[in-house]
């Protein structure tokens, strides 16, 4: 299980990367979503991975904390995923306008001279 | 007494209350909000004063427990001197900017105060807060309203501009997460002090760990600060933005220097021996200002000059956290808050300036067009009462940014670069020391040399904006404009006359940097505060 989520982290991270670096802004957002893929699953990877263990305790008994995952990274991942969302769209929204306005979508608003 | 305990969540609280209820107005409204706007920002200076007081006299630094949860579980605020110093200079250019902008700018664009107001709260809750991810949210509040304001005008050089930095300013929000979940991961804790003690018991497997992950950490905070391989889109974003908004956004670069200078000494302890990342800060920062003295040198518009004095500053304060010795950090802070305050003052300055000739003007009058401006139509001609004397006040007022930038006699920029040169030669106060490293001696070469490029660069940037320009008519300048200026760079006089006390405080903050007993001790063992049981709930 750790191998398939690290494999998937790299390979989301890697193309989330190369994608960053490409001339385009289409190119350039979907990089950007890829990486925050990544991260929000390593944040998530950072409780130890487990399967069957509930993050909420039932209330009012004494049990067995190794038998829960550890809900603080949940609770960071669910906060990293709405604020990646939100800046990601926010940054949608001039990747438009810099297409209506420099009438390309090249990320320097003009095509290179070759 | 118990009321005030709450003033330390005030400077988050009460900017979030402003903007949420400007955003309940639609935006032809606008001096209503800029009503509700400024009696915000006045009422936080108020504030910011009575924290500072505080800060002073308390030996320790003040916790406060939000939603009165126990502390390593739950956020924490933290009001120290250094944090109420930061806090302090936040709301006083945010009442300067506020102020100039209200006069014309936020014409400009839509939603121009619940976005400064955002920016303002993203700015404090960054400087209070005592949680590695509290800080993470605190920061993108502050990116996100600083997204939205510069690209405030429109226009396509902002577009543009704007674009990079937002793909910048993203992807260095990725790597904080990374850092910040890693640290997670291994210590099992983002509470800055309860990280701190866990630290010294860790295996050394994992204080690797740590350490990889205070590299991804610094390495999105250093793109923040502009240090030099990473800082390429600041003086882009800057030199684009709105003169006002520039002037508020030189405190966000100082952010990020604040944000390392605090972890690095809290968590990673100021031992002198070797600190973890100070060669990095040093070198990095004498990068910068080399970096900065060439784009100072070579920047031909007025804004893209006061741009790269930002670099500048950056650089000087990073290489001076990097030289790692309380009397050097010292210097450091009295340098930011007297540069902070003038390039701040400068980008108001340019503004001023330039009106009227460049393309701030015209982009100014293109997006009031497309944005349409009916209900105000009579303003278009003039911006208040034209004040006398325009020339001469704004020519003053160039003299005392120049003097402070460039680090000459007699103002306050002056007195920052000899703490600085001071802290370095004289560490221990007394004996002259010229053990220094070559880094060091670099450093004390560049904080004089790059005097002189700000200096030739600022010259000649006044000499082709009063003597040379002919047929240019007089700015018209109005009163509400000159004001938030002339009373930054009064501040910086009276930092002058008053540098003893001040430097006084510096020095009483950067020990306590460098030795965090203070910061720390209060941090854990204080329970929250008992629930008040309801006999005694009489309020007089």
């Amino acid at each position: 299980m750790e191998l398939i989520l690290a494999i998937g982290i790299g390979t989301l991270a890697g193309s989330g990367v190369w994608l960053l670096l490409r001339p385009r802004t289409f190119q350039v957002i979907i990089g950007l979503s890829l990486i925050s893929y990544a991260v929000n699953l390593f944040i998530f990877s950072m409780g130890r991975l487990s399967v069957d263990k509930a993050p909420i305790l039932a209330s009012g008994i004494a049990e067995d904390p190794t038998r829960y995952a550890d809900p603080v990274p949940q609770a960071l991942v669910l906060t990293a995923i709405v604020i990646g969302f939100a800046t990601t769209a926010l940054f949608l929204v001039v990747l438009l306008a810099s297409r209506g306005v420099t009438g390309t979508d090249h990320v320097d608003g003009q095509e290179r001279e070759t | 007494m118990m009321g005030w305990d709450h003033l330390v969540v005030v400077p988050i609280i009460l900017p979030l209350m402003a903007g949420t209820t400007m955003l309940l107005f639609d935006g032809r409204s606008r001096a209503f909000k800029a009503f509700i706007s400024l009696a915000a920002t006045v009422a936080l200076v108020a504030v910011c004063i009575d924290l500072v007081a505080t800060a002073t006299t308390g030996r320790t630094a003040s916790v406060y427990h939000l939603g009165n949860w126990p502390a390593p579980f739950a956020i924490v605020l933290v009001l120290d001197e250094f944090s109420a110093l930061m806090v302090m200079v936040t709301s006083v250019l945010a009442l300067a900017s506020l102020i100039f902008s209200v006069a014309r700018w936020h014409r400009a664009g839509v939603h121009f105060h619940p976005l400064f107001q955002f920016l303002v709260m993203g700015l404090n809750g960054a400087f209070l807060t005592g949680d590695l991810f509290n800080l993470f949210v605190f920061f993108e509040v502050m990116l996100a309203a600083s997204y939205g304001l510069v690209l405030h005008g429109s226009g396509i050089v902002r577009i543009k501009a704007g674009l990079h930095y937002i793909a910048i300013n993203l992807a260095a929000s990725f790597l904080f997460l990374i850092g910040v979940s890693l640290i997670y991961g291994v210590a099992g804790t983002l509470n800055m002090v309860d990280l701190a003690e866990h630290l010294p018991s860790m295996s050394a497997d994992d204080r690797t760990l740590i350490a990889v992950a205070a590299a991804v950490l610094g390495v999105a905070f250093l793109v923040k600060a502009g240090m030099w391989p990473l800082g390429f889109w600041l003086p882009t974003a800057y030199t684009a933005a709105a003169p006002p908004i520039s002037a508020i956004l030189a405190i966000t670069s100082k952010v990020g220097i604040y944000v390392i200078l605090r972890l690095s000494l809290l968590v990673f302890g100021a031992d002198e021996a070797e600190r973890f990342g100070a060669d990095v800060l040093l070198y990095g920062g004498l990068a910068t200002i080399v970096f900065g003295m060439a784009g100072v040198l070579a920047a031909q518009e007025a804004m893209r000059v006061a741009s790269f004095t930002v670099v500048i500053s950056s650089g000087t304060i990073l290489a001076a956290v990097g030289a790692n010795q309380a009397a050097v950090t010292a210097g450091a802070l009295f340098y930011l808050v007297s540069s902070t305050l003038a390039i701040s003052s400068l980008f108001l300055l340019i503004e001023l300036l330039e009106r009227g000739r460049e393309f701030g003007a015209d982009m100014l009058a293109l997006t009031r067009e497309a944005f349409g401006d009916p209900e105000e139509p009579e303003e278009e001609s003039t911006v208040g009462t034209p004040l006398p004397a325009t020339m001469a006040l704004l020519s003053l007022a160039f003299i005392g940014c120049t003097t402070i930038l460039a680090g000459i006699p007699p103002l306050s920029g002056f007195l920052g670069k000899f703490a600085l040169l001071h802290g370095l030669f004289q560490p221990n106060g007394s004996t002259l020391s010229v053990t220094l490293s070559a880094g060091q001696w670099t450093f004390a070469a560049l904080l004089i040399l790059s005097s002189l490029a700000s200096l030739i660069a600022l010259v000649r940037t006044g000499i082709r904006s009063f003597w040379t320009s002919e047929e240019r008519e007089v700015p018209r300048v109005g009163i509400l404009e000159m004001v938030p200026l002339a009373s930054l760079l009064l501040l910086c006089v009276a930092l002058t006359i008053q540098a003893g006390p001040v430097m006084n405080y510096m020095e009483q903050t950067a020990r306590a940097l460098h030795s965090p007993a203070g910061y720390t001790q209060n941090k854990i063992v204080v329970t929250p505060v008992e629930h008040v049981s309801a006999g005694e709930h009489h309020d007089p």
